[in-house]
């Protein structure tokens, strides 16, 4: 399962970031900031292409000795990020498809939310609830 | 002891009570003398007081312990409602009214404790729990207010809700606890107040409140102490309160956690949903804000619009945050009529000091309806492919929500997915069984020309009756009588067509025309080339020129069989066209399929009898180069050419001398005479050649061929049999050389013998196989019969 899960807005702050407590989430944090670079690199690579075109599964970004990070770009800029432990047996690229689909829909919910003012930090309860399961906590 | 169940209204009423008649503020024992009294001032009959009184243990305890008091308190509830005093009746009788006991002082507590949610009566009589209460009242009122601006007497009423937020010290969870009494009072005072809508807040949440803690808000410590030595689990009492009595009759009966455990956990689990159940005067109350925002009922609110209203309430955004995600059941946006109810719930809830749950309790869900509504409005997120995501995400939003409501937008969505999938697959199921009907049932046929030549003119016009009636699509257009070979190729077409759906027959095929519209219901089709192939060999299928795959007989006589057939499509149906079609194939090097036209023509113009026999002379005409092919089919016989058109013309010279013979025997014309010296010519030609020819044409000939050397021999023989007769001289001419002629005449008998045995054996084995052939076919046309026809 994931150990780290971060949604970063447009302007790259993050609005959420939830990671295992076990493991220092300083350094979770640290990897999905440099995280963001590839992601940039990524998205900025298919300049020419449209938006359309563009998938929004990234896909992993790259690959540590202990983990790995994936990535995920909404239409509007909006960034998931997930970090998988690498001891894990290596998740499929649709489970993490998946989960990233599921944390696409849960940050839907929450920009549904009227009183939710986007880029606020995301402080709903049922959406924390909703990554529990993702997260494996 | 019995069990018991009070409500809040009742417990505090009764802690009340007790407390009066505790004089001796033993806080466990009423006096006697007290509870006597207030007994009496309930204005029953001193019976039913001293019922009473054994009912609850009194008597046998000789004293009125809380328990019993309690109980008797109950009892007096239900004898002035005019029930039975049963002690069952203690815990099954809800919605009792609280027992009213007129005493000057009681009265007043009473009617403190009923009116707990006035804010006016925050004066006289103020046990501490209810001085504290209304304290807290007045915050609610206060807090309460501004969200309902509309609703005045809201205000006076309810706030029932004094939560006790503040209070509990001794339980985080107190302040859940929801007073209900002051919605019973205010029920028994004020039940048409719409204000009671707000008191409807009393439910109990389904956490773990402790009612102890509750009521130690609203009860001294030492009650306190006391409530919790009554109590056994403190903790662990749910307090699982039946919706709130908006009515008058209505009040909600609290499981006291009193030793009963199991049936905390009875009510409790009974009584989950209640806590949230939305009343009908709640329920109008939301109705009527909800038009205030949108005045259809139907309709929906929009998000923006019912964030404004609910930031009135006051709370904190987050919570209000909360409380939509909650609320908002679709996930849409936007509030219906439902939802909004169940949201305006939940803010007076948590307005009244209930902790907000994690998720929507049922009562509060949106029923199916709007479900389904809602269920097809689109996600706001335009996120492309989520579409169907958030159905498979809704179950895992909230995990713990019923999945029943859930489902529905998820099922709806799926089986959108699902119908479109099978649609899919269906489709491509017709598709799969499209080719299955393509793919030939006979390829046999196709590969197979057994096109007989010998046709007899009436089989001829039946078969051109047939294919004008079953070729209603074909257009062969026409001519009816089709040569042979123009049916070899067009079986061979048939082949073609049958093997190659619909590809193959538009390709170079032009005067197809009729085979593409085959093509179209191509098993139809195939079925019609089925019965082409199948009649071919009965008679000439005017088909449609199956494009004939250069196969079988590849031979050039093909092809211009196929320009045969153009021309004879172009010619429309009539038994002497035959012969008019045959002219032009004269022309070609082998006109076989004028040849094979011709002779059946000829042959149907001998079915038809003398009239056609002039057109016999025309096509003697062209003939006359079948008399040069007949030369070339010398040379070929000897050459063994495999070309079968050699044959039909040859078939057709034989025909045509046989005709010629025929018309001999009709005895016509000069033209007949040469062509009887012709035929005569051609027969001595024929004669030495007679043995070779029919070899090769049987070889050739497989099918129609064979018929055709059949026909070529029987007029060979007879012309055989005319040469041999005419060139045996008579015998009686001279016996001086009698001897040598006789030798000679009998060795040309013989030779004529030996040639006429082969000759038979040949034509016989022909035959033999045209039989066969015929049966065959015969059959095949029985099984396609049914096709053609359908």
């Amino acid at each position: 399962m994931a150990v780290c899960i971060a949604v970063i807005a447009k302007e790259n702050y993050p609005l959420y970031i939830r990671s295992v407590p076990t493991q220092g989430e300083l350094k979770f944090h640290y990897t999905v900031h440099t995280s963001l670079d590839v992601v940039e690199e990524k998205i900025s690579g298919v300049g020419k292409a449209l938006a359309d075109q563009r998938e929004l599964y990234l896909g992993l970004l790259y690959p540590t000795e202990d983990y790995k990070v994936y990535g995920y770009v909404t239409n509007s800029k909006v960034k998931f990020v997930i970090v998988v432990d690498s001891s894990n047996t290596s998740l499929r690229d649709n489970e993490i498809r998946s989960m990233f689909r599921k944390l696409h829909n849960s940050f839907t919910d929450v920009m549904c939310n009227p009183f939710y003012n986007p880029g606020d930090p995301i402080q709903s309860k049922t959406d924390l609830m909703k990554w529990q399961p993702l997260n494996g906590l | 002891m019995e069990s018991l169940t009070l409500s809040d209204v009742e417990q505090k009423y009764y802690s009340e009570l007790f407390l009066f008649c505790d004089v001796d503020n033993t806080k466990k024992v009423a006096s006697n003398g007290k509870v006597l009294d207030l007994f009496r001032a309930a204005q029953l009959s001193n019976e039913v007081v001293h019922q009473i009184t054994e009912l609850c243990g009194a008597t046998r305890l000789g004293h009125f312990g809380r328990s019993q008091f309690y109980i008797a308190l109950k009892l007096i509830a239900l004898a002035q409602s005019g029930l039975p005093l049963r002690v069952e009746s203690l815990n099954s009788v809800r919605d009792l009214p609280l027992p009213r006991f007129v005493m000057g002082k009681n009265e007043q507590e009473m009617r403190h404790v009923v009116m707990f949610a006035d804010t006016e009566n925050q004066g006289p009589y103020l046990p501490r729990p209810p001085g504290r209460v209304q304290a807290k009242k007045v915050s609610a009122h206060e807090m309460i207010q501004p969200c309902v601006p509309t609703v005045d007497p809201q205000p006076d009423t309810t706030s029932p809700v004094v939560s006790p937020n503040q209070s509990p010290p001794t339980s985080p969870h107190a302040w859940r606890k929801h007073k209900r009494q002051a919605s019973g009072g205010n029920v028994d005072r004020q039940p048409s107040v719409p204000g009671v809508v707000w008191p409807p807040f009393r439910e109990a949440q389904p956490g773990p409140v402790t009612g102890d803690g509750m009521w130690s808000a609203h009860s001294p410590p030492p009650v306190q102490e006391s409530w919790v030595s009554f109590t056994d689990t403190p903790p662990s009492c749910t307090l699982p309160m039946h919706p709130p009595s908006a009515q008058p009759e209505s009040t909600t009966v609290r499981t006291v956690p009193s030793a009963m455990t199991t049936n905390e956990i009875q009510r409790q689990t009974s009584g989950y949903d209640d806590p949230w159940k939305i009343t009908d005067e709640q329920r109008q109350y939301y109705i009527n804000q909800f038009k205030t925002i949108q005045a259809d009922l139907t309709g929906l609110i929009p998000g923006s619009a019912a964030k404004e209203f609910f930031t009135k309430s006051k709370l904190p955004i987050l919570e209000l945050s909360h409380i939509w995600e909650l609320s908002d059941f679709d996930k849409d946006g936007a509030l219906t009529l439902d939802e909004f109810c169940a949201a305006f719930h939940l803010v007076v809830a948590r307005k009244n000091g209930y902790d907000l749950p994690e998720k929507l309790p049922e009562s509060l869900m949106p029923k199916l309806i709007d479900l389904d509504d809602s269920a097809g409005v689109p996600e706001p997120d335009p996120e492309v492919g989520f579409s169907a995501s958030p159905v498979e995400v809704t179950p895992n939003k909230s995990p713990s929500m019923p999945s029943l409501n859930q489902n529905w937008p998820e099922l709806n969505q799926s089986n959108e997915q699902w119908e479109t999938f099978s649609e899919r697959s269906s489709s491509s199921q017709t598709l799969t069984q499209f080719d299955s009907n393509i793919a030939p049932a006979d390829p046999d046929t196709a590969i197979v020309h057994p096109v007989p030549i010998r046709m007899t003119p009436s089989k001829i016009h039946m078969q051109e009756m047939e294919l004008k009636r079953t070729g209603s699509d074909h257009t062969h257009p026409t001519s009816p009588l089709m040569a042979k070979p123009p049916e070899l190729s067009e079986e061979t077409k048939l082949a073609a067509a049958i093997k190659f759906p619909g590809t193959t027959v538009g390709d170079g095929y032009s005067s197809s025309d009729s085979f593409t519209s085959d093509q179209e219901p191509i098993s139809s089709a195939v079925n019609r080339q089925r019965s082409h192939s199948g009649t071919s060999p009965e008679g000439l299928k005017v088909v449609a020129p199956p494009p004939p795959p250069p196969r079988p007989n590849a031979s050039h006589s093909r092809s211009s069989s196929l320009d045969m057939n153009r021309n004879f499509a172009a010619v429309p149906a009539g038994p002497q066209q035959p012969g008019v079609v045959a002219f032009p194939p004269a022309v070609p090097p082998r006109p076989l399929p004028t040849q094979t036209s011709v002779p059946h023509g000829h042959r149907s113009v001998e079915g038809d009898g003398l009239p056609a026999i002039t057109s016999t002379s025309p096509q003697q005409m062209p003939e006359q180069p079948n008399f040069a092919d007949f030369s070339q089919f010398q040379v070929f016989a000897v050459d063994q050419p495999a070309d079968d058109g050699e044959k039909p013309s040859d078939s057709g010279q034989v025909e045509r001398c046989a005709e010629t013979t025929g018309t001999m025997r009709t005895a016509k014309n000069d033209v007949q005479a040469e062509e009887r010296n012709a035929t005569t010519v051609n027969s001595a030609k024929v004669s030495t050649p007679l043995a070779p020819p029919p070899k090769p044409v049987r070889r050739r000939l497989k099918s129609e061929d064979e018929l055709r050397p059949d026909v070529e021999d029987l007029p060979q023989k007879s012309t055989v049999i005319a040469t041999v007769l005419a060139t045996q001289p008579s015998i009686p001419r001279s016996i001086g050389k009698d001897k040598k002629a006789i030798q000679a005449s009998i060795r040309r008998n013989k030779e004529t013998n030996t040639v006429l045995a082969r000759l038979n054996s040949e034509l016989q084995q022909q035959l033999k196989d045209l039989l066969e052939e015929r049966i065959s076919l015969e059959v095949q046309l029985e099984q396609l019969r049914p096709f053609s026809h359908l």
